[in-house]
């Protein structure tokens, strides 16, 4: 961190991490009343992870969550209604009753994008949303998560292969919460830390505990201010468990009790109140502003959310195709001049040159290959290192710069 | 050398390729907005030579070389079109769509339906069988994607329509998947205008006037059912040949006004026959005009089994001419 946060963005932080489970809580009495028309996620013991992360990004940027990011949703200001709505099926809804949970997005104002079922395919499309902003002149971020399951989907790969060839300001959060369903992450993945996935694509990556919303943040803030000068994509993985099952349904008895209990002793909020009163930031007056203010704000969104009617039936006819300009009008916001982009100023020369080699017809230029009489292989360029936050405890990481540490050593010290 | 600048003078005859680069160059002229993406689009110009100087024209950052991953570059293009440009993603052959058949048919496609996020992209690649490409070169897979809600799906089969029809794609605001037969690129030429056009999307064309029977086709087929329709006309039967041209949404309004006219319909199309749009047709000939029919609805098609690479077996494999001839004779005779 450049310098530390404002009392203001301690208590944002906590605030936010205290509405994550507010509205997940409520939504669990929803669902026992029988209010939520399918399934039922929970992110209890990740808030830090959505709301560190997406705390870190400038309203103009770009995020896409995956179920268990209602945190990052809520900071990035949606609002309560719209996640009870969308789970609720309810014609007032993002998504007016078509689809559920975290399935919605917002092009025009907050810039959401809504994921699918399927795991791994915001990866591609977040790099060609980063893509087009660079392209624009935007100088935005796109930001999505994964978990340790979805890392396995090939699109995974080829998605941060071509964020990492592109260099698009791309940031990608795997949480690493131990479970995929009832599958363990060893039966997931071979390695240790799954940052290291970020070494096959030559692309930075972090290590982070995820229970800790400081480290989280600090971490995403530098990832974000990294993507966004051009460097690259990023990769972090936040570590931390999964408390509920997969869905409600699911009562996780794959789990072993020993797991179970050593993380929830480490519960991201309790955690963070302990830093926040140890450094006078939030006294049991504080707290208690908060949570009258969250309950009386959760009991006006549930009840706007209960008044709004289904969706009439012949709703589900409308809106297969966008029919024009009446429907939306696209345009492409630039913020630099169109000139770059059109000819003759887009131009390029047909010929390439490879020292050495000669030239060839195709306009290489800078794209020209890396070991076609490169002076120094690929192979002997320093691998770049992995950086680690993991056992920075909240204060530290609070007070001052994570300092970067290969990953290769934070594992040999965890052994 | 019209391709390098886009623009043809009136009356030059130009080929079906031809007249896709122009359509590409045209719009990326036009609007800034609109970039190519794809496997070799750029330094090669394009396994087909399709893209060939666009990349000298636009330079880097429009014209996009991708790395061999279909799902990733379908995918990144629909993000680009949430911030409002307007990709051409290039398949370097369209059996390879299908790497990315859950970006096209989850993510790209129920966008708009599901969260009001409309898609405005253009995936096209070459298509289609009889250049003996076997059987991961010489697919028709239109029919999986015209199951698809929310997509567009256009197969041309002239110059003419080619070039309009891209240009229509590429303004349109939803995801339209192009395909390109192949077999076309070089063979079939036409005149093109000299000004800026456009063919609408989801219009069918008579290209043959007749009154005994319907031959209803698309893409290289078409072709192959104007010429059984000049062998039929020597044995005084007038068919009449329709273009599909847009597969989804399909044109019911022309299929019907033909079909009642002539009352007897036979489809042609590459694509294999289970589940080919011949079913889609005699269904909705079913619904809205069995009583005009004096005749079953007949198919010539191609084999249920993968495309072949023999010239013997693909021949065998492929629909021809002859076979349109004596199905449209027996049809001919109800």
């Amino acid at each position: 961190m450049k310098k530390e946060l404002t009392r203001q963005q301690y208590l944002d932080l906590y605030y936010y991490m205290r509405l994550n489970r507010a509205v997940e809580e409520m939504m669990v009495k929803l669902f026992r009343q029988n209010k939520i028309v399918g399934g039922l996620y929970s992110s209890l013991g990740q808030e830090a992870i959505s709301v560190g992360t997406a705390y870190a990004l400038e309203k103009k940027d770009w995020l896409a969550p995956m179920i268990r990011n209602i945190g990052a949703l809520l900071v990035k200001g949606v609002r309560p209604r719209d996640v009870f709505m969308q789970h609720m099926a309810k014609y007032d809804s993002p998504t007016k009753g078509k689809d559920g949970t975290s399935h919605f997005g917002d092009l025009d104002n907050l810039h959401i994008v809504s994921p699918i079922s399927m795991l791994g395919d915001l990866i591609p499309v977040m790099t060609g949303v980063a893509m087009a902003g660079r392209y624009l002149g935007q100088r935005i971020v796109a930001m999505t998560w994964i978990g340790d399951g979805g890392s396995s989907t090939g699109v995974f790969h080829e998605g941060l292969n071509f964020a990492a060839v592109q260099k698009a300001p791309f940031v990608l959060i795997l949480e690493n919460n131990l479970w995929a369903y009832s599958t363990p992450v060893r039966k997931q993945v071979p390695l240790e830390n799954l940052a290291d996935r970020a070494k096959a694509y030559g692309i930075e990556s972090y290590i982070v505990d995820g229970n800790n919303v400081l480290a989280m943040y600090s971490t995403a803030k530098e990832a974000v201010e990294q993507a966004r000068a051009g460097e690259g994509p990023i990769l972090i993985e936040a570590k931390t468990f999964r408390r509920m099952g997969h869905a409600q349904h699911d009562p996780a008895e794959y789990v072993p009790k020993e797991m179970r209990a050593y993380w929830e002793a480490r519960d991201p909020i309790a955690l963070y109140e302990k830093f926040l009163t140890g450094e006078n930031l939030l006294d049991a007056k504080g707290r208690k502003e908060i949570e009258e203010k969250i309950n009386t704000l959760l009991a006006k969104e549930r009840d706007f959310a209960e008044n709004s009617p289904l969706p009439p039936p012949e709703f589900a006819e409308t809106g297969v195709y966008c029919t024009g300009d009446d429907c939306h009008k696209i345009r492409a916001k630039w913020e630099r001049p169109i000139a770059e982009v059109t000819p003759p100023r887009s131009s390029v020369e047909a010929v390439w040159t490879v020292p050495g080699f000669g030239s060839g017809k195709g306009s290489g230029g800078a794209h020209a290959p890396i070991h076609f009489g490169d002076t120094q292989p690929a192979e002997t360029k320093p691998a770049e290192a992995g950086k680690s936050a993991v056992q920075a405890p909240a204060k530290a990481a609070a007070k001052k710069t994570v300092k970067a540490v290969p990953a290769s050593a934070s594992r040999k010290a965890r052994r | 050398m019209p391709g390098t600048n886009g623009s043809a003078p009136s009356g030059t005859q130009v080929t079906f390729l031809e007249a896709i680069k122009q359509a590409m160059f045209e719009e990326m002229e036009r609007d800034p907005a609109v970039i190519l993406m794809g496997e070799d689009v750029g330094v090669y110009g394009g396994a087909f030579k399709t893209s060939e100087g666009i990349l000298e024209r636009f330079g880097w950052e429009r014209v996009i070389d991708t790395p061999i991953s279909e799902s990733a570059m379908i995918g990144a293009a629909c993000g680009m079109s949430y911030l409002g440009l307007r990709p051409i993603v290039e398949m370097q052959f369209i059996d390879f769509i299908v790497c990315a058949f859950n970006q096209i048919t989850n993510f790209v496609a129920k966008g708009h339906y599901l969260w009001n996020a409309p898609a405005p992209m253009v995936v096209r690649g070459p298509s289609g069988g009889g250049v003996h490409g076997g059987p991961f070169h010489s697919a028709n897979p239109e029919m999986y994607f015209v199951h698809t809600p929310g997509l567009k799906v256009i197969y041309p089969s002239t110059p003419y329509d080619a070039k309009g029809l891209l240009k229509a794609a590429v303004r349109d605001n939803n995801p339209v998947l192009f395909f390109e037969h192949k077999f076309l690129y070089r063979r079939i030429k036409g005149e093109l205008p000299a000004g800026d056009y456009t063919v609408p999307i989801g219009k069918a064309v008579v290209r043959r006037q007749g009154k005994h029977l319907t031959i209803i086709s698309y893409a290289a087929m078409m072709h192959t059912s104007l010429e059984a329709g000049e062998a039929l006309a020597k044995e005084g039967i007038e068919a009449e040949v329709i273009d599909l041209r847009t597969l989804l949404p399909l044109d019911e309004e022309t299929i019907l006004n033909s079909v009642k006219k002539t009352n007897k319909c036979l489809v042609v199309h590459e694509d294999t026959k289970t589940g080919g749009i011949a079913g889609e047709i005699a269904a909705i000939l079913c619904e809205k005009a069995f009583g005009d029919l004096d005749g079953p609805l007949m198919r010539v098609t191609s084999l249920d089994t993968p495309v072949p690479y023999a010239p013997t077996l693909e021949e065998y494999f492929l629909p021809n001419a002859k076979k349109i001839f004596s199905a449209a004779k027996e049809l001919a005779r109800y």
